[in-house]
């Protein structure tokens, strides 16, 4: 349980984009990501530009290769689906490699490719230097509504404790013989399914009753937001202008 | 005497199904008494809790907590001042950080800045995790969610805790240090458990409640010397131990 994989994505660390306002990089990270997407997918040249960028902020948190490539594998079954593209595309047909693929189907792939990649990457950059509990810190502070950010606290929380609740009913049931290889076994699954949920519904209402003896009475106390500075806001705005400008311009050049 | 921390009367209960949970309960807790709440399963000791904070108001009977009489104007302030420690600390473990944890009752009393992080620092350090205070809950040993779970119970500093089953699936050594933990607060201790021989560590005054009515209530040793008494109320000492 200790290395949850939602924690997981954290490298610990003191850079200055550690030491970043969480608004202001998840803000950030919207934008730039918005940028990228918009950009056409003819433009080769900007998605030179943007890889470029999202190395560079990776180097500035200082975030091995090896630790970013591996939490990019995520994208892998992604990938297997995007070469499907070129394969059962239609229109005309290219040769590359000795085999005719769709000319259409093959941007397509590419357009999927770069930009998946792009936003994956920047989204590994963020986990990487903010925990999860900054994250909504950072989501209160950009005025999310606090329902959103408490139900998405309380996923975060109870989501280890909820597999392992999983692990121990299916060690439970493998103990006593189940073998869940067969599609004939789906039955027991099932109904052990139905069974976490009532667990997980009894589990949530004893959380309130601990709440409710802590003194709540329906709204959760305000986080302690850590302040933004103006110069935070005005080097993450700079990058991102820097991006739009490119998108701006491949679009017009498109 | 002084005013009882906890005062009972002809408390009774019934569940909206009609189930009678509590029979005319009366009990008194002093300030500095460290009593064991002990019964059979499904005797009412839980029921009986939630009596104590408000989350269940007397249908018939009275409580009262440090004199001012339980209703829906009073609530919060018993609930400051009783403060309930569950038994399984994943169910009050909800936020993301220890020390976000231990600031959610003061933060509903209205507590905030400098004061608010002061009455945290001395609950973490009064059940000894002030190192944990920003890792998350789930990343914590059993032991120490279980310390935890004290801890935020300690910074809404209530006249009495309340611990259901605090021993429950700790080893040996963490049993220990809980014991030795709990004996060091200077607060006083109702202990709802199962476990006769922590209780006789701990406590120095027994109750048993079976059927929704308080049966014993007297010195906890001569309780657990009595094997009729107990045996009659499904409890009883580990086979071979005599006190």
């Amino acid at each position: 349980m200790a290395d949850g994989h939602v924690h997981g994505l954290f490298l610990h660390g003191h850079s200055p984009l550690h030491r970043l306002a969480p608004q202001v990089k998840i803000v950030g990270a919207f934008l730039l990501v918005l940028g990228f997407v918009a950009t056409p997918r003819t433009a080769v040249w900007a998605f030179g530009v943007y890889t470029l960028v999202v190395i560079g902020l990776a180097a500035i948190a200082r975030i091995p290769p090896r630790f970013a490539l591996r939490r990019m594998v995520i994208e892998v079954p992604f990938l297997l689906v995007v070469l499907l593209l070129p394969i059962l595309g239609s229109g005309p047909n290219v040769e590359v490699l000795g085999l005719s693929l769709s000319e259409a189907g093959l941007w397509d792939a590419w357009n999927i490719l770069a930009k998946a990649t792009l936003g994956l990457g920047v989204a590994v950059v963020l986990g990487a230097t903010t925990q999860v509990p900054e994250i909504l810190v950072g989501l209160d502070g950009l005025k999310m509504p606090s329902i959103v950010t408490s139900i998405a606290g309380f996923m975060v929380r109870y989501i280890d404790v909820i597999a392992s609740d999983w692990r121990r009913m299916r060690t439970a049931m493998a103990s006593r013989g189940h073998d869940a290889r067969w599609f004939t076994q789906i039955g027991p699954i099932a109904r052990t399914l139905g069974a976490m949920f009532v667990r997980t519904y009894e589990r949530g209402e004893r959380i309130y009753l601990a709440m409710r003896s802590r003194g709540y009475t329906g709204s959760m106390p305000p986080s302690a937001v850590p302040a933004t500075q103006g110069v935070e806001w005005v080097m993450a705005g700079t990058l991102v202008v820097c991006v739009w400008t490119v998108a701006m311009t491949a679009v017009i050049a498109a | 005497m002084s005013e009882p921390i906890i005062s009972i009367k002809d408390l009774s209960y019934r569940y909206p199904d009609g189930t009678p949970a509590l029979d005319a309960v009366s009990l008194h807790i002093h300030q500095g008494e460290r009593v064991a709440l002990l019964g059979p399963n499904g005797a009412g000791k839980t029921t009986l809790v939630l009596h104590m904070n408000g989350i269940h108001m007397p249908q018939t009977g009275t409580v009262a907590v440090s004199g001012i009489d339980l209703n829906p104007e009073t609530v919060m302030e018993a609930r400051r001042r009783v403060g309930v420690v569950f038994q399984d600390p994943d169910d009050q473990l909800f936020m993301t950080t220890v020390r976000n944890d231990v600031a959610f009752g003061p933060r509903n009393l209205g507590l905030e800045g400098v004061e608010l992080d002061a009455i945290v620092d001395k609950a973490l350090g009064a059940v000894g995790v002030a190192d944990l205070a920003e890792r998350p809950p789930n990343h914590l040993s059993f032991g120490q969610k279980r310390r935890v779970a004290i801890a935020g119970v300690l910074a809404m500093e209530p006249d009495i805790i309340v611990l259901d089953e605090p021993t429950a699936n700790l080893d040996p050594a963490s049993r220990a240090e809980l014991t030795d933990i709990l004996d060091s607060l200077n607060v006083t201790q109702l202990v709802v458990t199962h476990d006769l021989l922590y209780a006789n560590e701990v406590c120095d005054r027994g109750v048993i409640l079976n059927r929704g009515r308080v049966v014993a209530d007297g010195d906890l040793t001569e309780i657990l010397r009595n094997d009729a008494l107990l045996a009659t109320h499904r409890l009883g000492l580990p086979r071979g131990v005599t006190l």
